[in-house]
């Protein structure tokens, strides 16, 4: 204390500037208990500074928490100075010390009465920061009493009160009915007051997604609108923000609401103009395209634009990304300002990033040739990172612009001749996709990229030449040499270039096939037999059993058209833009996410539209943009990197999908063997014990963000036909059926069949889902369901996606009548709103007792679904074998009895061919479908099993199944009283046998 | 809304930090810090950044880097406006917006920063309400403090808080009424290799300076207004005035303010004041390159340019160089590789050349990237747009003011390629 006290005096004593970095000098021991003695002095002037001290030292972070009760015996001041550091301190410690702040409270309450408004307002203010509990009970009535305050400082500053407490305690906050008053104070006459309650409101809203809380009418609008003029900067983007979520009515109100704004674009606070760019590029939707006022405003809206980019970088880099939203849904605003988005050299990188994804936005034929040259200028740049964005831009505008594909193309050969590494395998990683788009046009220039092929080193690189070799084989002479240099290093190149190698020269052999036959069988036994990695060993068997069976085939499939690649695949997804441009200035339009997909703690965050339905119809009907929207938290990828057809099919598993967590249910595989080892002994074991350990488990409905194809159900059941499952959910080897690991066994005839694209019904016990009602004909409602029959109960299992852009409620569900009686057991339970881009699972328990009518096909099922949009029809099938009930089997005696009493002309037979199961094991699997094998003859080593099933509606359909060991192919005949059912159980039985 | 901020020096100290809403850990600084260092350069930090709860938006200003934590969606630009204003503020307190001086008056700081904001809403940030609320020290003031126990806080509420006109404060009284207005003008230009323009635009700002007696309320008009292509005003200039007849009416804040910026682009000619003749080369044999800069006038509305300077960041392989200057001097930081070539005034007879050699490291290769040239250079008395204004008026109060009118052309971002 000593030493600090001389230095004060000493510093008086020379005259010296006081400054506060003498706070910071004391750190030696004993420093707190000096200070105590300080803060308990009798000198006010002593005290202050002694408030100062503790105040400084908590502002570095230092812990003077200890000082708490002789902080606060100094809060009872006139001194304004000392009562505003003593609250300070408050604010920061009173949380860690509840039981002492509550000596603070007095004090407090008093203030709140004094006639000075500015220490009123302080109080109140002060009291809110204070997170405590007990304090809050405190703060109710001095709160409501300052919301009524004659004075609007007091008034505004209330505003804010309520949004702190309503943040520690919400319920208080609702109880003393603070909300209400709250509302009231958006009609108050002072501007200031008006805005502070609408930031309150809006913060209070965030947490309350559901509530009505800023119920916007015409004369709240209009209320704001007077406000919006009159307030603070700051006040006008929280009306800006809070006007943003109006609809307006008509076009007419919606014109006048921009009108109001307009100026806004004006402020010199670029948070003020890109509020408002929100408001007029949503309110501007629902204006007539030919009004003369909607040219004016696009007139409008780009100076200001403009203007932002030459603020701060940080404000400008906000502002691109935002610039890129507007550009892709408006382009016609900034058509004409190409040059502004020209980079500078000392910009810094992330402008300098942005600014050039905008110039290829805005490349058009008019002035390409201007970003041609300064993309090349780019090139030369020294920031890597730039520069290999400025090559790829290049390919970017020859995919756009088509006049502009040949100067593209001899820009990028003058930079892959300037040597420069990286610069040249990003021309080339480019380059290919020019080929892609297209193709046989710029052929000549391989023979530059091929002098260039020993300078890769970059994966994405070496796999784009690679493809190229491989897609132009027939015009490089050397190519099998080529693509031979590469193989050397097989095992050390990353996957995607083994993938790439492995397509390519399978390519080259079926164009070349009399001199690359060796290189071939090379790389596919180092495919199959040296790699453990499953994508590449799975695709090399399926070349191999591709090539090995129908070369003819092969061709096809893999020297297949490819689809041309275009522009659009870089754009973000327009239902996903549309929410975007509801979003400008906030974070959701620098992440280009949805708020959904990133803020916290936002319980079913409202998915905001734009209005006006024009545009938004367009997006709903192309099943293309739909099936996007499920992926797009994903960044949007440039260009599909691989290169055919048959590598983008297979690579589309190569990273797990990880929005589905669990693992998959048990392969149909697994289940079989179980079955057999467990023999005759699980007769009467229905088969859902083996599948309630899976999480999706059918009684549940579960939500999931991730679209429908990944569930688990699925992927369980579909086991023998993706190859690329291993790979997906890294199973080992192990839990594959036996026959996946030796390359020609039946089973990979099974494996070749499928993926080979032979459609074959799927499924264990029920079918994989199928889309049921396409999104396009629901006004954005996909549904996709199966059947199951579980524990004796018939269930209708669905996924529903949302693939709209507005929340969907209240759905219902009903059948038409049907063949054998189905019908909804009970009410369709979704009892949560549906939000865009999300699925939800739900399982409708179904009965056999509603009212009954011929169908055609027999098992149609004609169903409509309603919900808060509209009511929406679609027809299914369901498998005949989910109406096979428990207690189908049939007395022997029964059964031979009913044999022989059915005509023989109700007899029926087909074959079900690559069938690969023995007898037994398909009795087992057949049993937990409750097909019941009563008896089992051997004649001749050729199994005859008689079996019965009982159809819901008490219909008994009786069967011969004869397997002959060795031959894949199953005699059925069936025998029934109604043999219009025959077919249908035929049906079943491939099903059920194939899975 | 804005939850915490902390400020964190060059280094990567934090020295003072600041809740609005309960107390942050400074660990969550971490994730800023892993950006700085990937990022290499202090200018090249992402200002928005995500991290598993909280979203971290930062400003990097006077080697400070000021770093805000939300944790709720609220519009980033509201943020870094928000900061900007922060530096802004305490740069118009203290006079400068460093590490030192904020640490010397950290207490004033701290309660600047309570006072603009409440609960992360913007409260006070006008500078004119602050000043009366927290008084900017004095060394004056500090002395007439200690001796009287005074407080440099205002105990009575802020007038300018509640009325229609936020930015004045009732009261003022001058005994010189003056009004000083500065139209400064900022070229940003990019020429390429041959001279040609790229792109060129102009930025302009109307900085003021008034001290006027009462509540006086102007009209500045201009003698071609239709010349602005974008305009951004302060709060207190009439809007409806300007859209219907194109003059600034206002009642102004006291004291210095920003009263306009705008804009003047590239479809409008913008006249580049100067040509650069230049030619850098490097020699693919021999550890040299060699460089040639000419400079003269060319649209300069007949005024001297003045200030001239060129600053090249040379390529890294760049060792030394060796050169002659006609004109002014010239350095080379071989740390930073940056030459600087201090002309100062241009003389039209007598064109500056700076010429002579590079000398490369040796065994390295060519260098690749061209450097590109940063001019700066000041044209007094004259908007280079030719923007004028034509007449101030007063109105509300009856003594007659000092009126004055200054021009400035300056050099923003000015970029040749070679």
């Amino acid at each position: 204390m000593q030493e600090w006290a001389n230095q004060l005096c000493e510093n008086r004593q020379f005259g010296s500037k006081m400054t506060d970095s003498k706070y910071f000098t004391t750190t030696k021991k004993g420093e707190i208990f000096e200070l105590k003695a300080e803060l308990n002095s009798d000198k006010k002037e002593k005290k202050k500074e002694a408030v100062k001290k503790v105040i400084a030292s908590m502002t570095v972070g230092k812990d003077v928490s200890a000082l708490f009760p002789d902080v606060v015996n100094c809060m009872q001041t006139d001194n304004l100075e000392l009562k505003k550091l003593v609250y300070l301190y408050l604010m920061n410690y009173a949380k860690s010390q509840p039981d002492m702040a509550i000596m603070a409270v007095n004090t407090f309450v008093k203030d709140c009465e004094d006639p000075n408004p500015l220490i009123r307002a302080l109080a109140v203010r002060t009291m809110g920061c204070i997170r405590v509990d007990k304090i809050t009970e405190y703060l109710c009535e001095p709160l409501r009493k300052c919301l009524k305050d004659e004075d609007p400082y007091v008034r505004k500053t209330a505003a804010v009160c309520v949004a702190k407490l309503h943040d520690i305690n919400a319920q208080l906050v609702e109880d003393q009915g603070f909300l209400d008053t709250l509302k009231d104070l958006i009609s108050d006459s002072n501007p200031m007051v008006v805005a502070n309650a609408v930031a309150a409101l809006s913060e209070i809203a965030e947490s309350h997604p559901n509530s009505n809380l800023l119920d916007l009418n015409p004369q709240t609008i209009n209320k704001l609108l007077t406000a919006l003029n009159e307030c603070t900067e700051w006040g006008q983007i929280f009306i800006l923000d809070c006007l943003a979520n109006y609809t307006p009515r008509d076009d007419r109100e919606s014109q006048s609401i921009c009108e109001r704004v307009t100026p806004r674009l004006s402020h010199a606070n670029s948070a003020v103009v890109l509020s408002a760019v929100k408001v007029l590029m949503k309110f501007m939707e629902m204006l007539p395209k030919d009004l003369d006022y909607y040219g004016t405003l696009l007139k409008k809206l780009a100076p200001p634009l403009v203007t932002l980019l030459s603020a701060e970088p940080e404000l400008q880099y906000v502002a691109l990304r935002n610039i890129n939203l507007i550009v892709q849904r408006r382009p016609e605003i900034l058509k004409h300002e190409m040059k502004v988005f020209f980079v500078k050299y000392n910009d810094p990188i992330y402008v300098k990033l942005e600014k050039l994804d905008i110039m290829i936005r805005l490349a058009s034929q008019a002035n390409i040739a201007q970003v041609l040259a300064e993309l090349k200028e780019y090139a030369t740049e020294v920031d890597v990172d730039f520069v290999r964005k400025a090559v790829r831009a290049i390919g970017r505008c020859a995919i756009k612009v088509e006049q502009s594909a040949e100067r593209c193309v001899s820009t990028l050969l003058d930079l892959i001749q300037t040597k420069v590494n990286y610069v040249v395998q990003e021309a080339i990683v480019v380059i290919k996709d020019i080929f892609r788009k297209y193709p046989n046009k710029y052929e000549s220039v391989i023979a530059t990229l091929c002098e260039n092929l020993d300078s890769l080193d970059e994966p994405e690189a070496r796999a784009a030449m690679i493809w190229i070799v491989g897609e132009y084989a027939e015009r490089i002479d050397n190519a099998d040499e080529l693509l031979e240099s590469f193989l050397e290093g097989f095992h050390d190149e990353s996957t995607q270039v083994q993938l790439q190698l492995l397509t390519a020269i399978v390519k080259l052999f079926l164009k070349k096939p009399t001199e690359t036959q060796e290189l071939v069988q090379q790389v596919l036994s180092l495919a199959t037999q040296d790699s453990d990695n499953p994508d590449l060993r799975d695709r090399g068997y399926i070349y191999w059993r591709l090539l090995s069976t129908d070369p003819v085939a092969a061709k096809e499939v893999v020297l297949a058209e490819k689809p041309l690649i275009s522009e659009e695949t870089d754009l973000i997804e327009p239902t996903l833009l549309e929410e975007l441009i509801c979003h400008i200035g906030t974070l959701a339009s620098v992440y280009h996410k949805p708020p959904s997909a990133f803020v916290e703690g936002s319980r079913g965050v409202q998915h905001k539209r734009l209005p006006g339905s024009a545009g938004s119809a367009d997006s709903v009907d192309s099943p293309d943009t739909a099936s996007a929207a499920g992926v797009s938290e994903a960044p949007p990828a440039v260009i599909p990197s691989q290169g055919d057809l048959l590598g983008d099919l297979l690579n589309l598993d190569l990273t797990p999908p990880t929005a589905t967590g669990p693992p998959p249910a048990p392969s149909s595989g697994l289940q079989m063997g179980a079955m057999d080892l467990l023999g005759g002994g699980l007769d009467s074991l229905p088969p859902i014990p083996l599948r309630t350990d899976t999480p999706q488990s059918p009684q549940f409905y579960h939500q999931s963000p991730s679209p429908p194809d990944y569930s688990p159900t699925e992927l369980g059941g579909d086991l023998g036909g993706s190859p690329a499952l291993g790979a997906g959910f890294g199973a080992p080897p192990a839990a594959m059926p036996a026959s996946f690991n030796a390359p020609v066994s039946g089973g990979l005839d099974d494996l070749f069949d499928l993926g080979g694209g032979v459609g074959m019904p799927m499924g264990s016990y029920s079918p994989p889902k199928t889309v049921w009602l396409p999104a396009m004909k629901a006004k954005g409602l996909e549904i996709s369901g199966t059947f199951a029959r579980r524990a004796g109960v018939i269930q209708m299992e669905m996924t529903l996606t949302n693939k709209a852009m507005s929340v969907m409620t209240d759905f219902a569900i009903q059948f038409n009548r049907n063949s054998f009686g189905l019908a909804p057991a009970g009410p369709l339970q979704i009892l949560t709103p549906l939000s865009p881009n999300q699925s939800i699972e739900a399982a409708l328990p179904l009965s056999t007792v509603g009212p009954v009518m011929k169908m055609e096909p027999l098992t149609n099922l004609q169903v409509a679904v309603k919900n808060n949009i509209d009511v929406f029809y679609f027809s299914c099938q369901y498998p005949i074998s989910m109406l096979f009930v428990e207690d189908g089997k049939m007395e022997r005696q029964v059964f031979l009895a009913t044999w022989k009493d059915i005509p023989n002309d109700n007899e029926s037979q087909f074959q079900i061919k690559d069938c690969h199961l023995n007898s037994d094991a398909a009795s087992n699997k057949l049993q937990g479908s409750n097909v019941f094998t009563i008896a089992k003859r051997t004649v001749e080593g050729q199994d005859m099993l008689y079996q019965s099933m009982k159809l819901t509606n008490g219909i008994w359909v009786l069967a011969e199944l004869r397997v002959q060991t060795g031959n894949p192919n199953y005699t059925v005949s069936l025998k029934c009283r109604a043999p219009e059912v025959s077919q249908c159980v035929f049906q079943s039985y491939e099903a059920m046998l194939k899975n | 809304m804005i939850h915490s901020l902390f400020l964190i020096n060059h280094s990567g100290d934090i020295f003072l930090e600041k809740h609005w809403k309960s107390v942050i850990s400074r660990s969550v600084c971490d994730y800023f810090f892993e950006a700085k260092e990937k990022a290499v350069e202090p200018e090249n930090v992402p200002p928005v950044l995500q991290t598993p709860h909280h979203y971290l938006i930062s400003i990097y200003r006077g080697k400070l880097f000021f770093l805000s934590v939300i944790q709720t969606e609220v519009p980033p630009l509201f943020v870094i406006e928000f900061l900007h204003r922060v530096a802004d503020t305490i740069q118009d307190y203290f006079g400068e917006c460093s590490e030192g001086v904020i640490k010397d008056n950290v207490v004033t700081v701290y309660e600047l920063l309570e006072e603009m904001l409440d609960n992360g809403f913007p409260l006070a940030t006008e500078s004119n309400v602050l000043k009366e609320m927290i008084r900017p020290p004095t060394i004056l003031r500090s002395v007439v403090n200690t001796l009287t126990g005074g407080s440099n806080v205002g105990d009575t509420l802020p007038t300018g808080q509640l009325s229609n006109v936020p930015w004045r404060r009732a009261g003022v009284k001058y005994t010189n009424n003056e009004a000083y207005f500065d139209v400064i003008e900022e070229i940003d230009a990019i020429l390429d290799k041959s001279g040609t323009t790229v792109f060129a635009e102009i930025q302009g700002v109307i900085e003021a300076c008034v001290r006027l007696t009462g509540m006086p309320d102007l009209t500045l008009s201009f003698m071609n207004p239709r010349l602005l292509d974008d305009v951004s005003f302060h709060p207190c200039v009439r809007f409806k005035r300007w859209e219907a007849e194109r003059v600034l009416s206002f009642i102004p804040p006291d004291g210095n303010f920003t009263l306009m910026n705008y804009h003047v682009s590239s479809q409008n000619l913008v006249a580049i004041p100067v040509y650069v003749k230049q030619s850098i080369s490097f020699f693919e044999t021999g550890p040299c390159g060699r460089l040639d800069i000419t400079i003269g006038p060319k649209q300069n509305m007949g005024k001297t340019v003045e200030n001239m300077m060129v600053t090249i960041h040379m390529p890294k392989a760049v060792l030394s160089a060796n050169l002659t200057a006609t004109q002014g001097n010239y350095t080379y930081d071989i740390t930073t590789k940056v030459l600087v070539w201090d002309i100062g005034k241009l003389n039209p007879q007598k064109l500056p050349n700076l010429r002579g050699s590079l000398s490369i490291q040796a065994g390295t290769p060519k260098p690749e990237e061209n450097p590109s040239l940063n001019i700066d250079l000041k044209i007094q008395q004259v908007a280079i747009s030719g923007l004028k204004v034509s007449r101030l008026d007063m109105y509300g109060e009856k003594y007659k003011p000092f009126k004055g009118v200054k021009y400035l052309t300056k050099a923003g971002k000015f970029q040749v390629r070679t």
